[in-house]
């Protein structure tokens, strides 16, 4: 059956397709601005970066796996160590969580696409820019070794000369205008573009989850923007903002770096944990408790986290006073987060659970996460953090929120919504086997390291001597490693199969409740012919069959099958979703790509300290962005 | 599950047309450059507390022969742009022409004087994190003005020639939000800036 399917006498299905796609090759890779396609593609880029960062850290692995070893050098260890936190911080977590909400969003809201189609694009070939521009430093041999936080003065000209730490630097403005981007066309997109019915107190708890997210980077991101920004004024045109000697401060780039580097954890978790809340309450069979609950608990969330940068710092001479008001805030935070849990609990109780692999990734996330989140209250208490602090076990602590806690629900969304994105069936049995691997592998990896870091192991070493009574459990952390990142590869090889093998997947293979699962898989281009109406929180649930508008008022049209037709979708009023007037769908266009390869020319510029060519970057941009301007009336019409 | 037909209806519009997309695209650029600013003066004053004379001794503060004035200028420049933004929504198309022009003017005199007050300084940004501080500050909020003028001009190119007359303007509506964003950003930089060293 084809729920997408509004009564077949308004508009023929074929013309449709032709009305919609993109040219055929390359230059419809290049123009489109299909939310679907961009989302799938900021995935598999992520996932590109994942595995590199996955091959350093098992690298590292290996250089730590006994005393004294010489796999790597310390330089070399540095270089690894530098990336794969950047890497995954950067280049993977944050831009797959984008790219989830790009695919997921709008069709869970019932729009055609984004609010900004195009910003949208322009949103993806910056950051596969700034992730080119951050790995080419490899080919010159000159990858950042500074850590993933480039604490100052370690990284100023004076200790870091070359271009390690400029790729670092500038590489972290440059993705920050990709993941700022983003944020702001998430926040428009879901405040204006929702189909009629689908009020605030309607919305699935993972499109919540992202507005969350996108108001979190929208006050987070500047911050670490400006740090490394900063830091790039000294280095490049010698400004004394991190000098001591000249009244600057290497204590404001940690104020500065943390106050966006503790809401990153949540801007990253929160995102998580909507998925988590999506796919429990499918596999439970029933809706999700406390829906209210939860959502005040992400926004509450997403508010303490600006409050509880410092206990970064704790190490760091400030005030004690200062330092109490920011341990208790991390404490508190504790709160919300354990509200979200006993709702996942109390789903799972009164349901009835079905263990599918997306359903065993959420389970093993609630493992970890509370693993994580007790570590978490230990190393905000003062006087713990201080025995602890620089230690591996702020290292197992750290992987247990940032890997186990986010990549685990990842993987399970990647099961959950990988046959609504590819249109192809995940094997079931590999997929267990994956997780089971990759779920014990974790434990056998990052627990042991707790032990470790009590024992007195720093962190950020490259080796060290033999008895100390590190060198066992080294080895086992090693091999729980290997074990991981195969668990990982079987996914993949998982869906590399799928893909190949062709074996088609139902509408909606999991009988699940949001609107997703409404249309076909994969979903056509514009998504729904005639957009959905929404009468609760479960639309798939509520009522069967779904409602679809047919008619709209003079100039909202869109919202029926002419919407289809015209390339436009409705603009919502933010409460009750009447539609307000349409919003025209812009055709493929060369403006994003153009701009962002306009950025791309300037921090090269930047980079290797040529004038011109960051002048000739600058002038790509304002021509590219005048263009863009020009057709904004047209287009949006 | 069976297959079911799916039900129509039919969707009322709703009674009150409210802000454009691109206009809540812009309020969002707005917040998130405005922390980049907050975050820049919070540092400011942090380096400030820091340090034991700001500036350090030996430099000259800041000068209000001419910031003072033209400060005024910058924040009188938004009441044409309010007056533009009336007449485009009642779709007189000169009045919003001559009250964008009357700003541009009075942004641009704003960008010369800041020109000519950072010319008469007698230090640069490489000489002390005071100097780092005041150049970045002032200079990045310069550039603001400058994308403003920009969008100043590129809207008023639109409106001359006749693509605002069907009552679709938001480009113009968002140059003009971000137009009053610039003013507001300096009620905040000026007195932190300019003025709150002289009263030490």
């Amino acid at each position: 059956m084809t729920l997408a399917t509004p009564p077949e006498e308004v508009v023929p299905l074929e013309p449709l397709e032709e009305l919609w796609h993109d040219p055929p090759g390359l230059v419809g890779f290049l123009t489109t601005v299909d939310h679907k396609r961009l989302g799938v593609r900021y995935i598999y880029t992520s996932f590109a970066f994942f595995f590199a960062s996955g091959l350093m850290a098992l690298a590292m692995r290996g250089q730590l796996s006994e005393a004294r070893a010489d796999l790597l050098g310390p330089g070399t260890y540095n270089e690894l160590m530098t990336m794969h936190g950047t890497t995954m911080i950067f280049l993977f977590n944050t831009p797959v969580l984008a790219g989830f909400g790009n695919y997921f969003v709008p069709l869970q809201i019932g729009a055609r696409d984004m609010a900004f189609p195009r910003l949208n694009a322009f949103s993806w070939w910056v950051f596969l820019f700034a992730g080119i521009f951050m790995y080419s430093s490899f080919l010159i041999g000159k990858p950042p070794d500074g850590g993933w936080f480039g604490y100052t003065p370690l990284t100023s000209s004076t200790f870091s000369p070359g271009l390690n730490i400029d790729f670092w630097g500038l590489g972290i403005v440059f993705v920050g205008i990709s993941t700022t981007v983003g944020a702001i066309n998430f926040i428009v997109t879901i405040f204006k573009l929702r189909t009629p019915g689908m009020s605030l107190n309607r919305m699935p708890i993972y499109v919540w989850s992202m507005l969350v997210f996108s108001f979190m980077v929208l006050f987070a991101v500047p911050a670490v923007s400006l740090a490394a920004g900063l830091l790039e004024l000294d280095r490049l045109f010698g400004t004394a903002w991190f000098v001591p000697a000249l009244g600057g401060s290497v204590l404001l780039y940690q104020h500065l770096f943390w106050f966006w580097g503790h809401p990153e954890v949540y801007i990253l978790f929160i995102p998580a944990t909507g998925m988590v809340s999506m796919i429990i309450p499918v596999f439970s069979r029933r809706p999700l408790v406390g829906y209210l609950w939860i959502v005040a608990a992400l926004a509450g969330i997403g508010f303490l986290s600006f409050g509880v940068w410092v206990h970064h710092m704790f190490a760091t001479g400030i005030p004690p006073l200062a330092m109490s008001v920011f341990a208790a805030a991390s404490l508190v935070i504790a709160i919300p987060s354990g509200v979200q849990f006993f709702a996942w609990i109390a789903t799972m109780w009164q349901g009835t659970v079905r263990l599918a692999t997306p359903m065993l990734f959420c389970l093993g996330f609630l493992f970890i996460f509370l693993a994580g989140g007790i570590t978490g209250v230990m190393v905000a208490v003062m006087p713990f953090d201080w025995q602890v602090t620089d230690s591996y076990f702020v290292v197992a602590h750290f992987h247990y929120v940032l890997n186990g806690a986010v990549v685990f629900p990842i993987f399970g969304a990647m099961y959950f919504w990988g046959p609504k994105m590819t249109g192809r069936a995940l094997s079931e049995r590999l997929g267990k086997i994956s997780f089971w691997v990759m779920f014990i592998g974790f434990n056998v990896a990052f627990m042991p390291m707790h032990i470790l870091g009590l024992l007195g192991m720093p962190r950020r070493i490259y080796t060290y001597d033999r008895g100390l009574g590190w060198d066992g459990i080294n080895l086992l952390v090693s091999v729980g490693s290997v074990a991981f990142a195969t668990g990982a590869g079987l996914t993949l090889l998982n869906w590399i199969r799928a893909v190949r093998r062709k074996e088609p997947v139902p509408d909606d293979p999991w009988d699940a409740d949001s609107l997703e699962w409404a249309t076909t898989s994969p979903p056509p281009e514009y998504n729904f012919a005639a957009l959905p109406v929404v009468e609760g929180r479960h639309p798939l649930w509520d009522r069967r069959p779904l409602r679809y508008a047919t008619a709209g008022g003079p100039g909202t049209e869109g919202v029926t099958a002419v919407g289809a037709v015209e390339r436009r979708t409705p603009v919502t009023e933010g409460f009750d979703t009447r539609p307000e007037e349409d919003l025209r769908i812009p055709r493929e266009s060369w403006v994003p790509v153009a701009t962002a390869l306009g950025i791309a020319v300037l921090f090269v510029g930047l980079l290797v300290n040529a004038e011109i060519m960051a002048v000739v970057g600058v002038v790509g941009i304002v021509v590219a962005a005048g263009v863009w301007a020009w057709r904004t009336e047209e287009d949006l019409r | 599950m069976t297959a079911v037909a799916p039900v129509a209806v039919p969707i009322a519009p709703a009674v009150h047309r409210g802000r454009s997309v691109t206009w809540w695209g812009m309020l969002m650029v707005i917040a998130t450059e405005g922390t980049i600013f907050l975050c820049l003066l919070a540092s400011w004053y942090f380096l400030w507390a820091a340090s034991k004379e700001w500036p350090p001794a030996g430099v000259e503060l800041p000068d209000l022969k001419l910031a003072l004035p033209f400060s005024f200028v910058l924040w009188g420049s938004s009441i044409p742009v309010v007056i533009a933004e009336h007449a485009l929504r009642t779709n007189r198309i000169g009045t919003f022409r001559v009250g964008m022009a009357v700003a541009f003017v009075m942004g641009a005199a704003f960008l010369v004087s800041t020109a000519i007050d950072f010319n008469a300084l007698h230090y640069g940004w490489r000489d002390h994190a005071y100097g780092s501080a005041f150049y970045t500050i002032v200079g990045l909020h310069a550039i603001h003005v400058l994308v403003g003028l920009v969008m100043n001009a590129v809207v008023q190119v639109k409106a001359a020639l006749g693509r605002y007359d069907r009552g679709h303007h938001r480009s113009a509506e968002a140059a003009a939000l971000y137009w009053h964003f610039v003013d507001g950003v300096w009620v905040f930089v000026f007195p932190s800036l300019f003025l709150a060293v002289h009263f030490q």
